[in-house]
């Protein structure tokens, strides 16, 4: 079955499964993959540091959602030293916005994510982010790999 | 995840009536560039989970052609005026009295579509600033084609009070040959409807 990722949402799935979320502008997907259990976790984060307030949602931050993301993944049976991720989105939908500070929240959420993931010591193998079109991402959780589609430039995997 | 936040009916209708007086205002406007009859309905105002946002113009990765402007001021916000791609085309074509064939909008047509959302946020906000005494500036209008879902987001980037739920003045317009409605959305950035209740003098409950 395909699980559905929200905005702001997080979810672990095992072999069999994939999960997908849509629309991906400048908010970044995130998926975690441990081959050998097959257990797969993707976060859709919006913002990229959390101002660490109780009532927040940690998956709607970089800095909040990856590890909150981890958890859910470890609770599955993945090991965190096989875990591998790939990341997706992180665009500036309207090109020629450059005066406006929340154009750059893209790039922003980019780098929190890198920097978080790297805190983690997980290693990134594939990205694709930045430009100015959307994306939606679909993790299928038996071989890891992560499918984009686009609406300009069709579809691809990596 | 549980709404805790919510709009009594006092402040809903109030709010509603913003809408109304504002997507007047900028129908009137499209109007008057078209030189036809264009109707709207009644405006909506929601407090709309973040997933659901873009069902309202036909679902995440619909194909739409969006001028978003933000605005800041008294009240800060965004404007977007949304449509899909052929209704876009409709639209400029009626403008410019010529329809290219082509499937993106080429640069006069995508130059054309700013205006339109420009000149329409434009008379949505000014009737406001009369009603309301808020003074708005909105920026220049930017423009994406793309799914809507991506596009939307950067009306939801501020830190929410309300948790991930956006308040959304909602209105559609649409002229006597378009088969398909053009949406037009005012999304107070969080907390900011406290601003516009308060100019009307209104106390928003917590």
């Amino acid at each position: 079955m395909i699980h559905k990722v929200g905005m702001a949402d997080a979810k672990a799935a095992k072999e069999g499964d994939s999960l997908r979320t849509l629309g991906l502008g400048s908010c970044v997907g995130i998926t975690l993959y441990d081959e050998l259990t097959k257990v797969g976790g993707m976060a859709h984060i919006m913002l990229p540091v959390s101002n660490m307030d109780k009532e927040v949602n940690p998956a709607k931050y970089a800095d909040t959602g990856i590890p909150y993301l981890l958890e859910m993944v470890l609770s599955l049976g993945a090991a965190k030293a096989r875990l591998k991720a790939k990341i997706a989105g992180g665009a500036q939908m309207f090109a020629n916005a450059h005066g406006l500070e929340v154009i750059r929240v893209g790039p922003r959420n980019v780098e929190a994510v890198q920097e978080t993931l790297g805190k983690l010591n997980i290693p990134i193998v594939a990205s694709a982010v930045g430009g100015n079109f959307g994306r939606t991402i679909e993790l299928d959780c038996m071989t890891g790999k992560l499918g984009i589609r686009t609406a300009q430039f069709g579809e691809s995997v990596i | 995840m549980t709404n805790k936040y919510q709009l009594g009916d006092e402040a809903a209708d109030a709010l509603r009536e913003i809408g109304n007086i504002g997507a007047a205002h900028a129908a009137t406007a499209l109007s008057q560039i078209l030189h036809q009859t264009v109707e709207m309905q009644v405006p909506q105002v929601e407090l709309i989970p973040f997933d659901e946002i873009a069902d309202v113009v036909g679902g995440p990765e619909a194909i739409v052609a969006c001028v978003y402007l933000k605005v800041t001021g008294d009240l800060s916000g965004n404007m977007f005026f949304i449509q899909s791609l052929d209704s876009a085309k409709q639209l400029t074509g009626e403008v410019l009295s010529e329809v290219k064939q082509i499937e993106l909008l080429n640069d006069l047509e995508m130059s054309a579509l700013g205006e339109m959302g420009n000149i329409l946020t434009a008379s949505y906000l000014s009737s406001l600033t009369d009603f309301t005494k808020l003074k708005m500036y909105p920026s220049i209008p930017y423009i994406s084609i793309d799914m809507a879902q991506a596009i939307l987001t950067i009306g939801l980037l501020s830190d929410a009070p309300m948790g991930d739920y956006a308040l959304v003045i909602h209105t559609s317009i649409h002229n006597s040959k378009a088969m398909e409605k053009a949406h037009i959305f005012l999304l107070p950035d969080p907390g900011q409807e406290v601003v516009l209740l308060h100019a009307l003098g209104m106390e928003i409950q917590k």
